[in-house]
């Protein structure tokens, strides 16, 4: 094995799964140590890729097309570190989430290789490598959703496998398809190719499976369910991480195949503003928090995809950015706030939105949490959620693209609805029968949600310099 | 007067360049702490309140002599490129931090002694003093992008002061302030983007810095003007964007005073002054014919409060409706694009927040002492409370217009300005708005003082009025007379008021 930083993000983990799997009773520590190494390869490949823009490496010695190589630019490192960030605060929070042995046994394996899958994603560059990697994160997602064990969980992890194995099947039918027209399967080859309509025919296949994997309406019928039912530090990385490998292989393959007319572009971004006002209408009539929290992941899943559309037919060179703040700030906002959410439903006992505030017991913390990372999904300022916002309606705006900005801004209001709904509910005490403690629910669980939350507003600050690393390596202006 | 040919030629970097930004730092920093203190370590909160707030007195009038002397203060970085979050002390910036220092100090005070024994007091002056530090960034946001994102804050922070009793009447009036004050916001969010796009530059500058666009692209710039009014305009609560303010009266008394006095609608009404001054110019926006149906706009608003003040038999509704109208009078004297009626807006931001501060923090102190809470209620009021009493009045008369209180003062340059700016119709308008500010005030005036106390009083929410309570308005109402009566003196509101104003109409 070289050493290098790129195979370490994917050894490292791998290994961890490995062990965590035959030493049950070390997972905790193993799993911890495996994020840990992960991250510092994370921090070690961010700093080549400063100092030299994308860096390559050809596994075995052998170049594409013969052969896999690995490729890291700033996007993929910023993929990466959220990947590493976020997972590592849900590991710890996962710590005292956790306390079935059952649980814990499965979790950290399952996660571990759950990390191996995405930064393969992030680090691939031919399509068929992705094809893996995406099947081995559906295994070990599916897995994390059934861990909770109960019913409902049971049966919404099998829908998510129903539609998880249907949309890795399309995804493989379009790399057939692409290597029975080129011979070849690397993005190198992918850019070079004359388009055809059966180069386009394996892209719509492909970019259908993909869809179905990261829930764009009206394929997220699988979502909710699956992200409501799991426990909460799986919920966390679901909604934070998962959907997120899906819609960057989305954002790569659309550069290296451009979808060959504006009408396509605009029926995604159609498809994306269906999922905010389907998924608005969804999360305000939703009876229990994390089903809410779900929801508004459907939502911001299709903002990003309306972030995608308002690149037209000039393609994503510039719009890219806008997508991938959005997608940097919905991880690390989603993942606190489905981690407060499953800490609010640990003190109170349990999530129902309307007997929330007749509760006697308060965990001030968490929901302050909860609201932090709420601003962020609002995409109020400063946070990273409203700088992602604020490129995506000035994208559409300078294109004028005016009804890009009216979902926005109708997306906006939705969310400021549905989320009031929970929000007012922590600051009521008139239903509340039994004497109030004062600040219950003070315990070191809240560290990493409010961690998270914090990161998320405060990100937007460092906006700046987020944009300039991301822009690494030019993702999306030159040869990959 | 202060000299303006050397404070504006003389411009030296300051040896602390990073004031501002401790001044925005100190009531930011101790929201958290304030949150984490438990309840019962009151005497700890109420120190660390009070010494913030006193410590950003001092900060405040350190950077207003250093800015005096020519000092210019910029802190700006990027967030994201060519678009800063920049900080400045322009003398405007000055005169509304003035009054946000100065009536946090004195709203704190209040609020102590308001809430002593409540519920949530942690929460509370958590959320107070995120407030403030929104209203601080708003007064030196640099450019209209970090006024954007303090004028979020501000509603984030003030909605839970709104629903602070957490009944459900005052969640209703909280969901209706939100919706109202979010929507305002995104409308502000389209406008701030709008201007980015159309002129590149969200800077605020005197003069300015759409020129470019008008000569290119005229009705555009109009749209801009009415979308960026628009937004302001709800929280300045000009008709028909005012209907949150009188529901929103349902706070707590410090809450009401302070969101009527400083925070919420002057944000508003100060934000219109940076949009017509620095955004456009005011030549420019007269120039796009956009000052004149502002200035009636704020006509309608002024004779519709008034009016509909004088029917509300509840205290605090009838002071809301009365601010409604009383705050009009700054876009009004903004809109008449005179430099004289512009002295009368400036002067009336500080003089009216010191009124409407002195006449919530008495009426609360009516409903806590003695259960009063409706004008029919007031009936020899003055006796029971006459410390109370005297400094309401004092406000109340200040607010009709008599010489030479401070009410007085902004109302004669604001007249000044509509002759100079050729609108004769101005005089008449003030006449008649006093006249109607008389009509609801005095017969308060007249029951408290003259009529015999009916013991119809509902039951006190306190035995007694302590000094925390009683001292607040009493302070305010002296500054009261003191603005009105030595307006022309140094470092009066007035004075500096004309320092302001010179830069803004000098530029060309």
């Amino acid at each position: 094995m070289q050493s290098d930083p790129m195979t370490l993000t994917l050894f490292a983990p791998l290994f961890g799964a490995i062990l965590a799997f035959l030493f049950p009773r070390a997972a905790r520590a193993l799993g911890l140590v495996a994020v840990l190494v992960t991250g510092g390869a994370v921090v070690w490949l961010a700093r080549a890729v400063l100092a030299e823009g994308a860096v390559t490496l050809a596994l075995g010695g052998w170049a594409p097309p013969l052969g896999i190589s690995l490729r890291a630019d700033g996007l993929s490192v910023a993929m990466l570190a959220m990947t590493a960030a976020v997972g590592l605060l849900v590991s710890l929070g996962a710590l005292d989430a956790l306390r079935d042995a059952r649980q814990t046994r499965y979790f950290w394996p399952l996660w571990l290789l759950l990390l191996t899958g995405m930064n393969g994603v992030y680090l691939s560059t031919d399509i068929f490598n992705l094809y893996v990697m995406i099947e081995v994160i559906a295994l070990a997602a599916v897995g994390l959703t059934v861990l909770s064990g109960t019913r409902a969980a049971l049966r919404a992890g099998l829908e998510y496998m129903y539609a998880s194995i249907l949309g890795a099947l399309l995804f493989l039918m379009g790399v057939g398809f692409v290597y029975l027209q080129l011979g070849r399967l690397d993005f190198a080859g992918l850019i070079t190719a004359e388009p055809s309509g059966a180069l386009s025919a394996a892209l719509a296949l492909m970019v259908v499976g993909l869809a179905l994997k990261t829930a764009l309406f009206p394929l997220h019928f699988w979502l909710p369910a699956a992200h409501a039912n799991a426990t909460a530090p799986a919920s966390a990385l679901l909604s934070g991480l998962v959907v997120k490998a899906a819609l960057y292989i989305f954002l790569r393959l659309t550069t290296y195949m451009p979808l060959p007319d504006e009408v396509l572009v605009t029926l995604i971004g159609t498809l994306g503003a269906g999922a905010v006002i389907w998924g608005g209408i969804q999360a305000l009539r939703a009876e229990r928090l994390k089903l809410l929290v779900a929801w508004s992941t459907v939502v911001q899943i299709g903002l990003i995809f309306i972030a995608f559309a308002r690149a037209g037919q000039v393609g994503l060179t510039e719009s890219w950015k806008a997508a991938a703040l959005l997608i940097l700030a919905h991880g690390v906002a989603k993942a606190a706030m489905f981690l407060a959410a499953g800490r609010i439903k640990d003190e109170v006992g349990h999530d129902t939105i309307r007997e929330l505030d007749k509760s006697a017991i308060r965990p001030t913390l968490a929901q302050f949490t909860f609201a932090l990372a709420a601003i962020s999904l609002i995409g109020l300022p400063p946070s990273l959620g409203f700088i992602g916002k604020w490129s995506l309606m000035e994208g559409a705006m300078a294109a004028g693209y005016w009804h890009w900005v009216g979902v926005t801004m109708i997306g906006t209001l939705l969310s400021v609805a549905y989320f009031s709904r929970v929000l007012a509910g922590f600051l009521r005490f008139d239903r509340v029968r039994a004497p109030l403690g004062e600040h219950q629910g003070w315990a070191l669980a809240d560290v990493a949600p409010l961690t998270l939350a914090v990161s998320a507003i405060g990100l937007g600050l460092l906006a700046a310099p987020i944009l300039s690393f991301i822009e690494l390596g030019y993702p999306f202006g030159a040869m990959p | 007067m202060i000299d303006l040919s050397t404070a504006l030629n003389t411009a030296v970097r300051s040896d602390v360049p990073l004031l501002p930004l401790f001044i925005l730092l100190t009531s930011l920093l101790a929201a958290p702490v304030l949150f984490a203190l438990p309840e019962r370590a009151a005497r700890l909160r109420t120190g660390l309140n009070l010494g913030v707030a006193a410590m950003k007195v001092a900060l405040v009038a350190w950077l207003g002599i250093k800015v005096s002397q020519g000092v210019i203060y910029d802190v700006s970085f990027a967030m994201l490129p060519g678009l800063e979050f920049k900080l400045q002390a322009d003398p405007l910036a000055i005169l509304f931090i003035s009054l946000s220092a100065i009536l946090w100090l004195i709203t704190t005070v209040y609020s102590v002694g308001y809430l002593e024994r409540g519920p949530h007091r942690a929460r509370f002056f958590g959320f107070f003093s995120l407030c403030v530090a929104a209203t601080v960034g708003i007064a030196m946001a640099g450019n209209l992008f970090t006024f954007l994102i303090f004028y979020e804050l501000l509603t984030l922070a003030t909605y839970p002061l709104v629903i602070h009793r957490g009944s459900a009447e005052a969640l209703r009036a909280g969901r209706i302030y939100l919706i109202y004050t979010l929507a305002g916001g995104l409308v502000l969010l389209l406008g701030t983007l709008g201007l980015w796009v159309l002129a590149g530059n969200t800077d605020f500058t005197p003069g300015g810095v759409l020129d470019a666009v008008v000569a290119e692209n005229r009705a555009a710039a109009q749209l801009l003007f009415v979308v960026l009014v628009g937004a302001l305009g709800v929280k300045a609560a000009l008709v028909p964007l005012h209907a949150w303010l009188p529901i929103a009266m349902v706070a707590p008394a410090p809450v009401s005073a302070l969101l009527h006095a400083v925070a919420v609608v002057k944000a508003g009404a100060f934000g219109i002054m940076r949009v017509v001054y620095e955004v456009f110019g005011i030549d420019t926006a007269q120039a796009l014919g956009l000052t004149a149906p502002l200035a009636a706009l704020a006509a309608v608003t002024i004779l519709y409060g008034s009016l509909r003040a004088i029917t509300q038999d509840d205290i605090k509704k009838r002071l809301a409706y009365s601010t409604v109208s009383q705050v009009s009078y700054i876009t009004l004297g903004v809109a008449l694009a005179s430099p004289v009626a512009a002295v009368g807006a400036l002067a009336h931001l500080i003089h009216q927040g010191l009124m409407k501060i002195t006449m919530f923090m008495a009426a609360g102190n009516l409903a806590e002492g003695m259960g009063v809470k409706r004008v029919s209620q007031m009936d020899g009021i003055g006796r029971a409370m006459p410390g109370t009493m005297l400094a309401f009045s004092a406000a109340a008369l200040a607010m009709i217009g008599l010489p030479p209180l401070a009410g007085f003062v902004s109302k004669w340059y604001l007249a000044q300005g509509g002759l100079d700016a050729g609108a004769a119709w101005v005089v008449a308008l003030l006449l008649g708005s006093s006249l109607l500010n008389a009509v609801y005030f005095l017969p308060m005036l007249y029951r408290a003082w003259f009529r015999d106390g009916s013991e119809t009083c509902a039951t006190p929410a306190r035995p007694r009025i302590g000094w925390w309570l009683a001292a607040p308005p009493i302070t305010t109402a002296l500054m009261v007379l003191v603005v009105g009566g030595f307006a022309n003196a140094p470092f009066s509101p007035l004075e500096w008021t004309r320092f302001v104003v010179a830069i803004e109409y000098l530029q060309e």
